[in-house]
């Protein structure tokens, strides 16, 4: 935990960022290049395979994401500390960006290599719930009205809907092979060429790397809000006639300005 | 641990004794569910054939919308004049209080999904007669585990003062069951009872799983 513990700070320096930053992108401009011009179209898909270099990352750092957020909310259950809260949110919010982005991308690949935008197969299927589990994560979070009730109902979300994943797969899994229509073959692996699967790593890094500044960025700025609102809500409210801090003695003219802004206050 | 089984009994009881005594589901619920029936009629057209091949989706979909407002309702009844707190302050109580709530939920949905099933069999043509114990079974495995994730996260509808949007966070949860029973009403009302059989078995699977989540985080959503 305390190894954790110090990644977390050393990535959350600026600097740290900053470098991250750069490293993704050029590691994404590399795929950009690598993925249009270095790797040779595909025998039978010709152009349209290239988007493989952005899809598969995309719906791989989706899956990467969501199953952090299980994870954060797991532990945020047993131990009660915010920090997990900041990390499952954040990576939430990530999650359903490459989500969209997985969605999208295979979108515009199948309708020229199925002939569809859209097929009810179970990776498909599976993939737009988990997508809506998500966004409902997120819509959830802006209905809670205190940060510890926030915490703790997005955490169960956050573990039911892990839960509920692979019960959708097996469901849809289960219903298109009892009502079978049309199989879909993917391009398999195996007979993917070397340039080609050097070019699909390198987009899992570039993808890794802009999720890994993502969450830097998102945690930092999750650290700002909370203690944004801890200020605030740690600053007693002021009253007509009692002072500020019960505890030391409090000269004249401070006790005279705090009643008269506790009286205009009040007013 | 001994006391969850009499909690949830005595909560169940309350639940249906009050729609019992209110009828307060029988006189809105059920209406939405028939209005929605009515609806998808409109929207599919007189086709005769086209009706009954969809009847068990519809039958499943109508309940569906119908159990969500009936598990908003079923909490509402416990934020009037802070019930809940009370019902609550009973020691180690809350996977009890979620049982019995399901259980309530589930036996109002049943009567409502048996209902509606006889009504679609009339209006769609879905011949209910084949197998009508298999489907009584279908029926009470797809209404547990719709009451399993609805009485869940129903509860956050009266928590807090802005209310959780319920629809948006149930229907994606609970879509699993929603095919493992319109497929087993169909296998079921085409004279396929083997394949009904498997369906149900893997709908009792998905109530299992569900119940026991709801059971071990349904009082973590209570913690403020």
């Amino acid at each position: 935990m305390n190894i954790l513990d110090g990644a977390m700070v050393a990535m959350g320096t600026r600097r740290a960022q900053r470098v991250l930053a750069l490293a993704t992108l050029a590691a994404l401009a590399a795929t950009a290049v690598a993925g249009l011009y270095v790797v040779p179209p595909d025998v039978e898909q010709g152009d349209v395979q290239r988007l493989m270099y952005v899809h598969v990352p995309a719906a791989w750092l989706a899956f990467l994401s969501f199953g952090v957020v299980s994870l954060a909310s797991l532990a945020y259950l047993r131990t009660g500390r915010i920090r997990w809260d900041r990390v499952a949110v954040a990576s939430a919010e990530i999650g359903v960006l490459f989500c969209t982005l997985t969605i999208v991308l295979g979108s515009l690949w199948g309708r020229p290599v199925w002939g569809a935008w859209w097929t009810w197969d179970p990776r498909l299927t599976t993939t737009v719930v988990l997508l809506l589990v998500y966004v409902a994560y997120l819509s959830l979070r802006r209905v809670a009205d205190s940060a510890a009730r926030r915490a703790q109902w997005s955490a169960v979300v956050g573990v039911v809907g892990f839960v509920d994943v692979p019960i959708v797969h097996m469901s849809v899994v289960w219903w298109r092979s009892l009502h079978q229509e049309a199989t879909v073959l993917r391009p398999g692996a195996p007979t993917m060429d070397t340039s080609m699967l050097a070019t699909l790593l390198l987009g899992v890094l570039a993808f890794s790397l802009a999720y890994t500044y993502l969450m830097t960025v998102r945690l930092r700025v999750g650290r700002l809000e909370d203690h944004a609102a801890g200020t605030v809500m740690s600053r007693p409210a002021p009253r007509a006639g009692v002072p500020r801090r019960p505890g030391p003695v409090v000269v004249g003219g401070t006790v005279a300005r705090t009643a008269g802004r506790a009286g205009g206050l009040d007013a | 641990m001994s006391v969850v089984p009499a909690v949830m009994s005595a909560v169940a009881a309350k639940d249906l004794r009050m729609e019992a005594r209110g009828r307060h589901a029988a006189s809105s619920v059920m209406p939405f569910a028939v209005t929605m029936l009515l609806a998808f009629g409109f929207a599919l057209g007189p086709d005769r054939p086209l009706l009954a091949q969809t009847a068990a989706g519809l039958l499943w979909l109508s309940a569906t919308f119908a159990a969500v407002d009936l598990f908003h309702r079923a909490y509402r009844t416990e934020s009037d004049d802070g019930a809940l707190g009370g019902l609550l302050l009973a020691p180690g109580a809350a996977g009890g209080v979620y049982l019995g709530k399901a259980a309530a939920a589930a036996v109002q949905l049943w009567l409502l999904v048996v209902a509606t099933g006889l009504l679609v069999a009339l209006l769609f043509g879905l011949p209910v007669t084949h197998h009508p114990l298999l489907l009584l079974m279908v029926a009470a495995a797809g209404v547990v585990g719709l009451s399993a994730i609805g009485s869940l996260f129903g509860l956050l509808t009266v928590l807090g003062r802005r209310q959780a949007a319920l629809p948006v966070l149930v229907l994606p949860l609970v879509s699993p069951v929603l095919i493992a029973a319109i497929r087993a009403t169909q296998a079921a009302v085409s004279g396929d009872p083997g394949q009904a059989a498997g369906w149900l078995s893997v709908l009792a699977a998905f109530d299992a799983a569900f119940l026991a989540l709801g059971y071990l985080v349904y009082g973590h959503l209570l913690e403020d």
